[in-house]
């Protein structure tokens, strides 16, 4: 049991770096696609932790995986939204730097 | 008695004012006249009906009985305050409703030869139809907020009349004038009727006029500086009624309100609308009978404008203005005959509520025939002012004859009706006192003098030059001068006190010979008189006019009662009172709602700099938010 939890603390580490590079990244970078890299760092970290907390406090069940992947079936959608959206921002503005987006102040 | 048809008597007017008013535009003016006149036409009939068939019937005890013919509920707001509409059937209603009915059908034909061509026509015809509902309305009610309602129903339409021509500032200033000023009577008999409800907790007419003083015993008591509730109340309510009959010293409006088409003057303002007061006053005259002090300060009201509108009325020069005030002096006269009137019953002082009647009726007859005349005059020489005119008679010889005829009338030569009617209000003040009985005949003999000034000053004297050579009006026009000519022949033989007297008791008219005498006696000289000024073109009356200048300037400016007015309003009113509640709405009032504007502004301005619309930064302020929460959140809770 000892081992199991510390192989289970490694694997929260992990995402917590993971996580936290991403807060890192989405509020430092100005890039508008490396913000989007950023993003789903963070969800990847949180799909890490739903995997983890199954594996290793609910083996009998199955929930936390279900999870995972209605997150990542669901993050793949939002990229491919977000994706679009840059793509109009770069045809109207011809840049995608996030501070340059201040066409509606006055 | 089956009265249920009489309910058509104002949903047909109702209907064609909704017909003209919404589809007038769509139609021709012809097609609108005819369509308008007819539905009159109905109208009348039925008014007719239901007058052969109320005085048809036999009385109950000597007494013609009221009959309801409808009465719903209207609004309730608890058990005891309700308000109902209904028609009311009884002996000066059912008189009112032909008086109304005649005179407004000889208006609409009239008005189809006097307003052709003009701008507007079918929303004229619109608005008479409204007229005729309001008024009809008026004097059907059941009770007293009934009559409030079409009361002012009456003045709205009497405003739209006033100003049909509104591209005309002075007629657009003279229905502003109509309005307020009956409007601020009428606060007076909105106050009266919540009075008088209030302590008799009805507005119904039949309960207020119940025989056993049902109001006095229910207000006993209570008093005001030093009158009683019951007196104030109809005092009050006398005041709506002196707004809308245009007696001293809220006249001022009638004169200005001659600004309208002249067969609405006819039909408004001489016949029907003015003599609501009247009708106000006899309709709670039980109540009136209860309140003595009232009824004097009634019959001085009344005196003093016959005086005052007769004396005016001799120095116009607007011959629509001389019948104006003609008209004042005319409803004053009824008025008084209220105001004499001690008894309900007939024959012991209570003649003066018949003979007002009477004379309301006669009145409006032979003064919408003048209006009607004068309307046949404007027409011919498109002026109002009598020095455009003289010498008329030889192109308008049916005008001359019906005006000729409304002015015997009216001076109160036998037989014509205003005689007999006149007769009897004289009577009726002589038996209250021989100071009012002397008044008032002077005043006859002041009327007698004017109208023949006037009639002399259009169809005789020095003739004007014209433009064109004046032409006879077509027949649309003069038909109902002959019609109405005819009644005021007829009408005085009507045995009027076998139809309306003040206890519903037959009363057989006879004249008082004394009275008689002498009223003709002062009008003859009196007509003499101005015959011997104004017949042929003479040096006399500049001659008079200069030896009494100043009586002269005082009664053409209408004793400058206007300007007294104009004082009063704008010297004080406007001056001492608007503008300082003025100022306070501006600084005060508006300045406090400012401050709130200037504060939530300024405030705004300093924290606009958070919303910088940069996204990374919100976010970076959110994560700092949610870790110091996180922390705190560890630091209380966990152990």
């Amino acid at each position: 049991m000892d081992n199991n939890l510390t192989t289970m603390y490694i694997y929260l580490a992990i995402s917590g770096i993971m996580f936290f590079a991403g807060v890192y990244g989405f509020i430092a970078r100005r890039n508008m696609l490396a913000i989007l890299i950023s993003l789903e760092l963070m969800l990847n970290a949180v799909d890490i932790n739903f995997a983890v907390f199954n594996r290793y406090m609910h083996p009998t069940v199955l929930e936390g995986y279900f999870f995972t992947l209605f997150a990542i079936a669901i993050a793949a959608a939002e990229t491919a939204i977000a994706i679009a959206i840059i793509i109009n921002i770069y045809r109207n503005i011809k840049n995608i730097k996030s501070d340059s987006l201040d066409k509606m102040k006055n | 008695m089956d009265y249920s048809y009489s309910i058509l008597i104002l949903a047909l007017p109702l209907f064609m004012f909704l017909t003209l008013a919404l589809g007038g535009n769509k139609m021709s003016q012809k097609f609108a006249g005819i369509l308008g006149t007819a539905g009159l036409l109905t109208i009348a009939v039925l008014s007719y009906m239901v007058a052969f068939q109320y005085f048809g019937m036999d009385r109950v005890d000597g007494v013609r009985d009221a009959e309801i013919a409808y009465n719903f509920e209207w609004l309730s707001f608890t058990d005891k305050l309700t308000i109902n509409l209904g028609i009311l059937l009884d002996p000066i209603s059912v008189m009112m409703l032909v008086v109304i009915t005649t005179v407004s059908l000889m208006v609409h034909i009239y008005s189809m030869g006097y307003m052709h061509g003009e701008r507007g026509f079918q929303r004229y015809y619109a608005f008479l139809s409204l007229f005729t509902f309001s008024m009809l309305g008026l004097v059907v009610a059941t009770n007293i907020f009934q009559m409030y309602i079409f009361w002012e129903l009456v003045g709205v339409s009497s405003y739209l009349l006033i100003g049909f021509y509104y591209t005309k500032p002075s007629a657009v200033s003279a229905s502003k004038k109509a309005f307020i000023v009956t409007r601020f009577a009428d606060l007076g008999f909105l106050i009266g009727i919540l009075l008088l409800s209030f302590y008799t907790e009805t507005f119904s007419f039949d309960q207020l006029t119940a025989e056993g003083g049902f109001f006095l015993t229910s207000t006993s008591g209570a008093t005001f500086l030093g009158c009683s509730v019951a007196s104030w109340a109809m005092a009050l309510i006398f005041m709506g009624g002196a707004g809308k009959s245009a007696m001293f010293p809220l006249h001022i409006w009638l004169p200005d309100a001659m600004e309208g088409p002249t067969p609405v003057s006819a039909l408004i303002h001489a016949a029907t609308m003015v003599v609501a007061g009247v009708y106000l006053v006899a309709r709670l005259f039980p109540v009136y009978l209860s309140v003595p002090e009232v009824l004097d300060l009634i019959t001085w009201v009344g005196a003093i404008t016959a005086l005052y509108a007769a004396i005016v009325a001799c120095v116009q020069s607007d011959i629509k203005r001389v019948l104006a005030f003609s008209t004042i002096s005319q409803i004053a006269f009824m008025i008084v005959a209220l105001g004499v009137c001690t008894s309900m019953v007939p024959s012991e002082g209570g003649l003066g509520y018949m003979a007002s009647m009477f004379h309301l009726f006669t009145h409006a007859m032979f003064k919408a025939l003048l209006f009607l005349g004068a309307g046949a005059v404007i027409h011919a020489v498109h002026s109002n002012e009598m020095s455009h005119m003289g010498g008329l008679r030889k192109y308008l010889p049916i005008t001359h004859i019906t005006f000729l005829i409304a002015c015997l009338a009216i001076a109160g030569i036998p037989p014509f009706s205003g005689f007999f009617s006149k007769d009897e209000i004289l009577a009726a003040a002589f038996n209250k006192s021989m100071f009012w009985g002397v008044w008032m005949t002077v005043v006859a003999a002041i009327t007698a003098f004017y109208m023949f000034r006037l009639y002399f000053g259009i169809f005789w004297g020095k003739e004007a030059k014209h433009e064109h050579t004046p032409h006879e009006s077509p027949a649309t026009m003069t038909i109902p001068l002959i019609i109405l000519a005819i009644v005021t022949c007829v009408a005085g033989f009507i045995p009027f006190g076998e139809f309306v007297t003040s206890n519903g008791e037959a009363y057989h008219i006879h004249l008082d010979m004394t009275v008689a005498v002498t009223s003709v006696v002062c009008a003859v000289v009196a007509i003499a008189l101005a015959t011997w000024l104004f017949a042929k073109p003479n040096p006399k009356p500049e001659k008079m006019q200069a030896a009494l200048p100043n009586l002269h300037k005082w009664a053409y400016n209408r004793f400058y009662m206007d300007n007294v007015y104009q004082f009063i309003t704008h010297k004080i009113i406007f001056a001492c009172i608007s503008k300082p509640i003025a100022w306070f709405d501006r600084h005060i009032i508006d300045g406090t709602m400012d401050m709130f504007a200037t504060v939530t502004n300024s405030v705004a301005e300093k924290i606009k700099g958070f919303q910088s619309g940069k996204l990374q930064m919100y976010v970076w302020i959110y994560i700092v938010g949610a870790m110091i929460l996180a922390v705190a959140a560890i630091y209380t809770f966990v152990k």
